[in-house]
């Protein structure tokens, strides 16, 4: 190998992206890509492990050095089908997975240098298949199955959903998705915005689902239409995957003033109800100076998209320091590229108000870290009297959701534990309840799409048994 | 998937009457519950209360005044149309039992929301008073139904064109006054008149409701916009209420929420309005 070649793979292919200051500007997505070179560029990184450490880093075990010879081979159809093997959606995947804690986090490129980037390859593949319009079921068999005549109902229709469904339709079980909100998707609709994950990714794989004969019914809540007890009596089974919806607020003085937000209610605004096209009627507050409160993704999709919105300014409270904070890391670099800037080690205190009922400023406490607790985290403690105030005409909580109650209502015998999630075994989603499988964030609350997915994909196969058995 | 319009008809200038095909919501709907609608892949999910529904025809009923660009909009579908979004029912029923009198007050379009509330009351064994009131006589609405619904029904016009001279709330009160013990006052209509009407049943020894209507956009818990402090503590109006105690709700909160948006939407349906003079729609 030449010093120029080990030189070459020290470093990652970088990620071909809008600059900062023009992105700044719009709502499209800011990663552009990887061309076919970029791609076969990285996968040539890859030392195609015998025992992939990568792999055991994915929640769903996606087959990597196997689709990374693949493409260093230019089949990028065959790489594209392996993924798939796997992961039902990968072009989302490839997008949002914080591969940086998972899959990226184990490989062993990474001890000595950077990683491959397996999120950007998986996603060139994703991209590659659907821009050459190839249609989707690249499951080997899955247009061959015999109807079983069972049926299955799946609640909400976020990734969990959308890969239990895609699995039982595969299977052969006729399955009705019931979706609350009137597009599909969950999060990756209504939270996620166009800028990361371009809405017509989602559509496109909905369309998948559609065509592997599930029916969706948009505009249908469960517990107000019809009860979990009533699904049960219809259905041979029921996949629930409702998400965790409900926003936390802090509890603090002036929370109410108007241009208080949830990052919920924000982001749905932008998002799924498209505020920033001026063709949709949607209103939102589009803040000069804009304070988010939180560390997670949540706070900074809302923080890039008030900038995008035409906010001067955009800061992030933030508790603890940047090194905890939860968000992926590519998140927190592009925030800060674009403009927005941390206020770390800080805690609101209140909210202040104008005699007009709006917002002015928020008023935060400075914060050090203290003894790590039991979970060695170093937790933060308040500086006594370090009050500082920041100007703010828009104000966005995203300290965190829990589930969303409306399921439970007339759904006897489901257990939930104290945080308000639902109980369900690890390896099959099974509840409480007879005939009731559950999985993803309103099992675990608010974590990833991949595990969503995982815990949907999980879920289906225990639902084929139990059909099966019954 | 699309609810189409079954009837639509004008009831008084600028209120509508609207019956939508949508037999899933019509099967589950109780009285005080409310839906979403959403006119078109552009539009704005606005919550309208459930006036009545059949659960056998499939139907449910809105009435609605024009206010914004959405309600305009809205009053311009006729039967045949369609709405893209339609959703519901939401909210927490209402506590409907055997209570004895019960005195039901609706003020302008709020008198849509008392009827099938009325219904539900009185079916239950209660005797229902109800007092409804508008501006002026051309604008009640219900009149026959609400003669129908209660056991007496009162009716109060703001200029005397038509039965009281003055406000719904004066009748309720001279009802207190008399002699007939009232269990529960329900009032609804704009939050000005729920305030004045629950300040002014207060003193009695009563139960009052009020059906609050904040800004909404998800109606299920999701976003937190219309939440409202009741008894001090953040309640969503759609999943907790829309009814409270009135005697609890921090109504200057309310109104002050409802103005959120004020500039915003007076410039929509400013620009809607121009574009319609314009045979643009
Ligand atoms: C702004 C934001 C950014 C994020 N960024 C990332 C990221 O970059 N990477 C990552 O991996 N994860 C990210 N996440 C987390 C990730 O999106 C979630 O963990 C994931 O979507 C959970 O999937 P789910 O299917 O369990 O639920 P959801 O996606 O929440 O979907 C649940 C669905 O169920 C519906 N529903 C709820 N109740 C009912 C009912 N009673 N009847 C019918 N339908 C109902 C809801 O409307 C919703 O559509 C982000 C989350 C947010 C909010
Ligand atoms: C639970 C509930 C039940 C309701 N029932 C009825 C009814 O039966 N008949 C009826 O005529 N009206 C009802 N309303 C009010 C109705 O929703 C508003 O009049 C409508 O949203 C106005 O929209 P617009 O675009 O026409 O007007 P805009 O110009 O947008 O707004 C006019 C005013 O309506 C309020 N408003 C605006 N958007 C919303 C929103 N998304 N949610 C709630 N309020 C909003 C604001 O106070 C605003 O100032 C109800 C509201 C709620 C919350
Ligand atoms: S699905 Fe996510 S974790 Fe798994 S390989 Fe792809 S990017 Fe990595
Ligand atoms: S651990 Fe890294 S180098 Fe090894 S197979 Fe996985 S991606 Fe390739
Ligand atoms: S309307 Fe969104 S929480 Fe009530």
């Amino acid at each position: 190998m030449s010093e120029k070649t080990s030189e070459k793979k020290k470093t990652r292919t970088p990620m071909p992206e809008q600059p900062p200051e023009v992105r700044a500007g719009n709502f499209d997505e800011v990663a552009l890509g990887y061309s076919k070179e970029d791609a076969i560029a990285e996968a040539s990184r890859c030392l195609n492990c015998k025992e992939p450490k990568c792999v055991e880093g994915c929640p769903v075990n996606v087959d990597i050095p196997g689709f990374i010879k693949l493409i260093c081979e230019e089949d990028f159809e065959g790489a594209i089908e392996k993924i798939k093997a796997t992961n039902a959606l990968p072009a989302i995947c490839g997008r949002v997975c914080p591969q940086e804690s998972q899959c990226e986090a184990l490989c062993v490129l990474g001890k000595k240098s950077e990683p491959v980037a397996i999120g950007r390859l998986e996603r060139f593949c994703a991209d590659y298949e659907r821009e050459k319009g190839v249609s989707a079921p690249g499951v080997p068999g899955s247009d061959i199955v015999e109807p079983t005549g069972r049926t299955v109902a799946v609640v909400g229709s976020g990734p969990a959903g959308l890969t239990a469904a895609a699995d039982l339709a595969k299977l052969g079980h006729k399955v009705t998705i019931f979706e609350s909100l009137h597009k599909t998707g969950g999060v990756l609709s209504y939270g996620i915005p166009e800028f990361r994950l371009p809405k017509e990714i989602v559509k496109q794989e909905v369309e998948y689902i559609k065509q592997l004969g599930v029916e969706i019914k948009p505009n249908y809540i469960i517990g107000r239409i019809k009860t979990l007890d009533q699904l049960c009596k219809e259905f041979d089974a029921v996949f629930l995957g409702t998400g965790a919806g409900l926003p936390r607020f802090m509890g603090i003085e002036g929370e109410n003033l108007n241009g208080v937000y949830s990052a919920n209610e924000f982001l749905t605004r932008v998002n799924l109800m498209k505020a920033y096209d001026p063709n949709y009627d949607t209103v939102v507050r589009r803040g000069k100076h804009v304070v988010v409160v939180g560390g997670g993704n949540v706070a900074m999709d809302s923080a890039r998209s008030a900038l995008r919105l035409g906010a001067e300014e955009v800061s992030v409270v933030y508790r603890r320091g940047e090194e905890e904070m939860p968000a992926r890391r590519e998140e927190i670099k592009h925030a800060k590229e674009e403009g927005v800037s941390l206020k770390l080690l800080a805690n609101p205190t209140r909210i202040l108000g104008d005699d007009k009922f709006n917002v002015k400023g928020i008023e935060c406490i400075k914060m050090e870290l203290g003894e790590p607790d039991a979970s060695g985290r170093r937790s933060p403690v308040p500086m006594e009297g370090s009050e500082f105030i920041i100007d703010a005409d828009v104000v966005i909580i995203a300290i965190g959701t829990s589930p969303n109650p409306i399921i439970f209502k007339g759904s006897e015998g489901l257990e939930q534990n104290r945080r308000g999630t639902v109980v369900a075994e690890d390896e099959t989603g099974a509840t409480s309840k007879c005939g009731v499988f559950a999985g993803g964030d309103v099992v675990t609350g608010a974590a990833t799409v991949i595990s969503a997915m995982g815990a949907g994909k999980k879920a289906a196969k225990a639902i084929d048994e139990y059909l099966k058995e019954k | 998937m699309a609810y189409k319009i079954l009837e639509k008809e004008e009831i008084a200038p600028s209120v509508h009457r609207t019956v939508i095909d949508a037999p899933d919501v019509a099967k589950a709907a109780k009285a005080g519950q409310f839906i979403i609608l959403k006119i078109d892949e552009e539009g704005e999910r606005i919550p309208l209360t459930i006036a009545d529904f059949d659960p056998e025809k499939g139907t449910v009923t809105v009435i609605f005044q024009e206010m914004g660009k959405t309600t305009k909009q809205l009053g311009k579908l006729s039967a045949g149309d369609s709405l893209e979004d339609f959703v519901g029912p939401l909210g927490t029923p209402s506590d409907i039992r055997k209570l004895g009198t019960v005195i039901l007050v609706g003020g302008g379009v709020g008198v849509a929301p008392i009827y099938p509330q009325a219904k539900a009351y009185k079916e239950a064994g209660n005797r229902v008073l109800t007092i409804i009131g508008a501006r002026n006589k051309d604008l009640l609405i219900l009149e026959a139904e609400m003669q129908e619904a209660s056991s007496e029904l009162f009716i109060a016009t703001d200029d005397g064109s038509k039965g009281h001279h003055g406000f719904v709330t004066e009748i309720m009160k001279n009802i207190l006054d008399s002699d007939e013990p009232v269990a529960r006052v329900v009032i609804i209509g704009p939050p000005i008149m729920m305030k004045v009407g629950a300040g002014m049943a207060a003193p009695y020894d009563v139960e009052i409701l009020v059906s609050l209507n904040s800004i909404m956009v998800d109606g299920t818990g999701m976003c937190g916009g219309c939440r409202v402090t009741v008894g001090g503590e953040t309640k969503f109006t759609c999943v907790d209420g829309p009814e409270f105690d009135a005697r609890q709700v921090d109504f200057g909160e309310l109104m002050n929420r409802l103005s959120m948006y004020r500039d915003d939407e007076a410039k929509a349906t400013e620009e809607y309005e121009h574009k319609c003079r314009c045979g643009l729609h």
